[in-house]
């Protein structure tokens, strides 16, 4: 490792023993690090979206004379509006036009990949003949239950109580599993940054010595 | 002796958090320093995916959509980094595109690095068409043509003087698309590349983001999905077992990470059992 690997790397090793110091209590070296953090990343994004989006978008297909591409030009500088109390009303003509063309585009699609699709996979071939069928049973039950947890027209009672006891159980098994999951993604962040750390300290003594 | 069994339980349930992290970083610090082979499961859906890649062909093109930034490249680089040499040591060809502002670093850095140990050459046996903002519309256009988003690739040169791109058109030409994401980027995959265009889609994604894509898996709109470190570490063994990857040459950073996940999951484990025994006790108590 060379020397402006070393210098470069224990900027970073010092930024994040500076993040983790927050564990303890807020701190100014956890407020820099942080501050550094969105401001690059702020400074990042509006470069590549200037370089990948404004000029290749709008710049250059004005300056090859396909002038209609002004028209969207004005609808963003539209949006800039709202910095202004008394013009913020302009960028809802941009808004409408975004969130409409968005919504026109994506809720078709959205119903049929995320709600159709969802509930055909619900639809499967049950049995005790295999495992596979024996599952294809238990989310059957699950989709059914959790339903009806979220029936509010019928007091929880009886069958029915029952029904929406098991749909709550099934939830907190799906929250559980998530919850897990969450816990294995933060200490994945961690590890990699201790191992991260751990190479940099047997580098950083193998350059000194 | 009451009250000190009522003090006993009440410091359990009530344990400063600092506590939580002190001994973890302690725990994680010394499994760092003395680490141990953790035996690796291969689930059937990281199997699905590593099986479908190596049933390519050379030449065979495969689309990798990398939608992630530097926050959670603990999680997804390890499988970027796998799936981009598995690729290449088959001579499988590769199109890159990244949908997060702030990932098109994430995508150089890996393509740059693994195309010189294999010796591939850019054009030819890959095309990084870079960032382009709005994911959904970019994806869409995508399965029109990839000219459309990208007209050029991610180093300036126009799509149809490289050669990897002249018979290739839209998701068609591609044999699947593994969509590495950190975020919603996988949802626009789904629903568009998948939905509309019913190209072939496995996912790779962040532990938060595991559980929220299995009924994808079940229902078939994605045939493989690589869930955070644990299965990045999976996808790394299966190749290394192939002799794809070398556990001395290469980084293999999810693998090295799962000691270190071992055992704070166990030490986690512990702090939630000892509330639940402090919660209990003191009902039970009272």
């Amino acid at each position: 490792m060379g020397t402006h690997d070393i210098i470069f790397n224990g900027i970073a090793a010092f930024l994040t023993i500076s993040i983790y110091t927050f564990l303890y209590k807020d701190n100014p070296f956890y407020k820099f690090a942080e501050h550094l953090v969105v401001g690059v990343s702020a400074g990042y994004f509006a470069v590549i979206l200037y370089y990948n989006g404004f000029i290749p978008k709008l710049i250059e297909p004005l300056k090859q004379g396909q002038f209609w591409y002004i028209f969207p030009g004005i609808l963003g500088i539209m949006i800039w509006t709202r910095f202004s109390r008394k013009w913020s009303w302009i960028s809802r003509f941009s808004l409408a036009f975004y969130i409409g063309s968005g919504a026109g585009i994506a809720i078709p699609l959205y119903i049929q990949n995320f709600v159709i699709r969802q509930l055909s996979a619900t639809m499967l071939p049950v049995g005790f003949s295999s495992w596979q069928l024996f599952t294809n049973i238990l989310i059957i039950i699950g989709v059914f239950c959790g339903l009806t947890y979220f029936y509010f027209s019928k007091e929880h009672k009886g069958a029915f109580g029952v029904s929406a006891k098991v749909g709550i159980w099934t939830l907190m098994v799906g929250f559980g599993a998530g919850f897990g999951l969450t816990v294995m993604g933060r200490v994945s962040l961690l590890a990699e940054r201790v191992v991260f750390i751990r190479d940099y300290l047997n580098d950083l003594f193998k350059y000194l010595s | 002796m009451e009250n000190e069994r009522k003090d006993l339980y009440d410091w359990m349930m009530n344990l400063d958090r600092r506590w939580v992290y002190l001994v973890i970083g302690v725990v994680v610090v010394v499994t760092a320093i003395v680490p141990f082979r953790v035996p690796m499961y291969i689930t059937p859906e990281v199997r699905s995916v590593y099986d479908f890649i190596e049933s390519l062909e050379p030449g065979d093109v495969l689309m990798i959509g990398v939608d992630y930034a530097p926050e959670v490249m603990a999680e997804l680089h390890p499988m970027n980094y796998a799936i981009t040499r598995q690729c290449f040591k088959k001579d499988v060809r590769l199109l890159l595109c990244c949908l997060h502002q702030n990932g098109p670093g994430m995508v150089e850095q890996v393509i740059a690095q693994v195309s010189e140990e294999f010796n591939k050459v850019n054009g030819e046996d890959y095309v990084y068409l870079g960032y382009k903002p709005y994911p959904g519309i970019t994806i869409l256009a995508m399965g029109q043509n990839f000219r459309i988003p990208f007209p050029e690739d991610y180093y300036g040169t126009p799509l149809d003087s490289l050669p990897m791109m002249r018979n290739m058109t839209n998701f068609d030409d591609v044999k699947a698309i593994i969509n590495i994401s950190g975020g919603s980027g996988t949802e626009y995959w789904i629903n568009y590349a998948n939905g509309r265009y019913n190209a072939k889609l496995g996912i790779g994604v962040t532990g938060v983001m595991t559980s929220d894509y299995y009924p994808f898996l079940q229902s078939g709109q994605i045939f493989g999905l690589i869930g955070g470190m644990k299965g990045a570490a999976e996808y790394e063994d299966l190749a290394e077992k192939a002799g794809y990857i070398s556990r001395e040459k290469d980084q293999l950073s999810a693998f090295k990470s799962m000691p270190i996940q071992t055992t704070t999951h166990i030490v986690v484990i512990l702090f939630i059992v000892l509330g639940n025994i402090g919660y209990f006790m003191s009902k039970k108590r009272k």
